[in-house]
């Protein structure tokens, strides 16, 4: 059904890889930043061992990884309007590939560049970054790659409705950074104003953000029925959306 | 049934945005083996029309045949047989020649030999060459190899010389006479009517969404502006009277010795010529001047293809 699906995203990764500052900004930035504030405080770290805040021993890998989804995602918006605005969209739909096949391979390939990114932290993570031996991490990168999926599938929806190649980066930031200040991460929930804590049970970072904190401490996957559920819902909703806005030319 | 020889069939084609009907009660059939372009000012509804007929674009109203097939309903299957170059469509920056070829073959169940196809079409040696280092001619090559990859019954070329310069006009011509003559269909738009002359066996006449003629270059020339001109310099000032006598002219107009002999008919430069001798007018210089495809288009839309 999907047929040219893998070829298509091994040629897209083949392509995104060229692309000298995609691959640096993408990959290479999350990474070295790590690296080097993970060495300035490493000692303090080790030394808090057990008794670090949650603000830090959860929060900090839960926001590290909302921010690699959302450059992932970022980086989507921006590739499809710049593929739309130079006719590569309508060059590769005039071919027997299927519309979704053509998207579905930028979904994979941010996919393939998240988890990359992602796999790299926890590796340089290790030797600076006291994790304790509960948390567990396969289950974790899986939480991260649904939610950018989530995200990815709002991404969408925000690059079929972005009118230039330009507008595309600042405007799909515009609507995804902001969600991080009432997802919970900075402030609880509950200490929204009503309005706002109302808002922010509509913005799917806020059930990303349940998800991923509930998995880093253990909870486990049923413990969290209720954000994935709400977040397969968005993801179905804002693909069958941009399934109607979508303009590839 | 449609006839066997019928590779496209169309009609009364329709298609608005918002307001703007952009193609109204369009018609024309194009013929297996034959060059067929759609010719008319941008703007005029050629790329609708052929997007439409490649089943990239809905229609609002009207029938469409393509092989026929429906490429509304049946786009996937038709795909396989017909091949596509889009009017500004660019590749990935960084995609190679070589991997646009292989991928493009893969996707169809019968390729043609990507390799010869890019030695034939002067690409051999940039197989390793990103899209964005290409020059104008060589993207519009590499188009056509990606058109032409799946062996098409049809190929389809929106405006493929536009911005390019003579020479590689001139090559890329030879490029789709070659294509006909592999027994393959071409269905092209230009608004270049001297490509259209001399590329095309037959040309549809499309002005603000409307099909105003279909014919050959040459029949649409002699049903639209039959008129033929010599242009003669004589000395002698009572050679325009004599010209004036002779049955097929239809006017004779100039200032000075220079006299353009307006006239209609096949015989009506011979008699000329007869007119010339018999009376013995001197004369200093003698040329005929045919109708275009662009006078025809000036006469049928009252204004000119670049507007």
């Amino acid at each position: 059904m999907l047929r040219g699906l893998w070829r298509l995203t091994w040629l897209e990764i083949k392509i995104f890889v060229r692309e000298p500052l995609g691959l640096v900004t993408t990959v290479g930035v999350p990474v070295l930043t790590f690296l080097v504030v993970g060495r300035a405080v490493a000692g303090q770290m080790q030394r808090a061992g057990s008794r670090l805040p949650a603000a830090v021993s959860v929060d900090l890998p839960v926001l590290g990884a909302v921010l690699i989804a959302l450059s992932g995602v970022l980086s989507l918006v921006a590739i499809i309007a710049i593929y739309r605005e130079g006719g590569i969209l309508k060059r590769l739909r005039a071919t027997p590939l299927r519309p979704q096949t053509i998207l579905i391979a930028h979904v994979l390939v941010k996919l393939a560049i998240t988890a990359t990114t992602l796999g790299l932290m926890i590796l340089a993570g290790r030797r600076v970054y006291p994790v304790g031996p509960a948390v567990p991490l396969a289950s974790f990168a899986a939480a991260v790659l649904f939610s950018t999926v989530v995200i990815l599938s709002l991404g969408f929806l925000i690059a079929s409705v972005v009118p230039t190649a330009r507008f595309a980066q600042p405007a799909g930031a515009v609507v995804l950074y902001p969600m991080l200040g009432l997802s919970g991460l900075f402030l609880p929930l509950d200490a929204l104003p009503p309005l706002l804590h109302g808002l922010a049970r509509l913005l799917p970072l806020t059930y990303v953000v349940s998800l991923l904190r509930g998995i880093w401490r253990g909870d486990g996957w049923p413990a969290h029925g209720g954000d994935v559920a709400v977040l397969v819902v968005m993801c179905v909703l804002c693909t069958a959306a941009s399934a109607r806005v979508f303009r590839w030319e | 049934m449609m006839p066997s020889q019928t590779a496209v069939h169309v009609h009364g084609l329709r298609k608005a945005y918002g307001r703007t009907v952009a193609v109204d009660d369009v018609s024309f059939d194009v013929q297996s083996a034959e060059i067929f372009g759609l010719i008319g000012p941008n703007g005029a509804g050629k790329t609708t029309t052929m997007e439409c007929v490649e089943g990239l674009r809905a229609a609002d109203g009207g029938t469409i045949s393509v092989l026929g097939l429906d490429p509304a309903r049946e786009g996937s299957l038709l795909q396989q047989r017909i091949g596509v170059q889009l009017q500004e469509a660019q590749l990935q920056k960084r995609i190679t020649v070589g991997e646009a070829v292989g991928f493009w073959a893969s996707l169809h169940r019968h390729p043609v030999d990507g390799h010869r196809l890019l030695e034939q079409l002067g690409l051999g040696d940039k197989r390793n060459a990103w899209f964005m280092t290409l020059s104008g001619g060589q993207k519009q090559r590499l188009f056509i190899a990606l058109a032409l990859i799946n062996d098409p019954e049809l190929v389809f070329l929106d405006e493929l010389t536009t911005g390019l310069d003579p020479q590689a006009r001139l090559a890329i011509w030879g490029l789709i006479r070659g294509i006909r003559e592999r027994g393959k269909t071409v269905f092209l738009t230009t608004h270049l009517m001297e490509e259209a002359e001399r590329l095309c066996d037959r040309v549809a006449i499309i002005d603000h969404g409307r099909l105003v003629d279909v014919g050959s270059p040459s029949a649409l020339v002699s049903r639209h502006c039959p008129e033929r001109t010599v242009v003669v310099t004589a000395a002698d000032p009572g050679a325009a009277d004599r010209f004036r006598t002779l049955p097929r002219v239809t006017a004779v107009v100039g200032d000075g010795p220079q006299l353009s002999i307006r006239g209609l008919g096949d015989d009506f430069v011979t008699d000329v010529v007869r007119c010339l001798a018999a009376h013995q007018i001197h004369v200093t210089d003698f040329r005929t001047v045919s109708p275009t495809l662009e006078d025809v288009f000036l006469k049928l839309t009252g204004h000119g293809i670049r507007n």
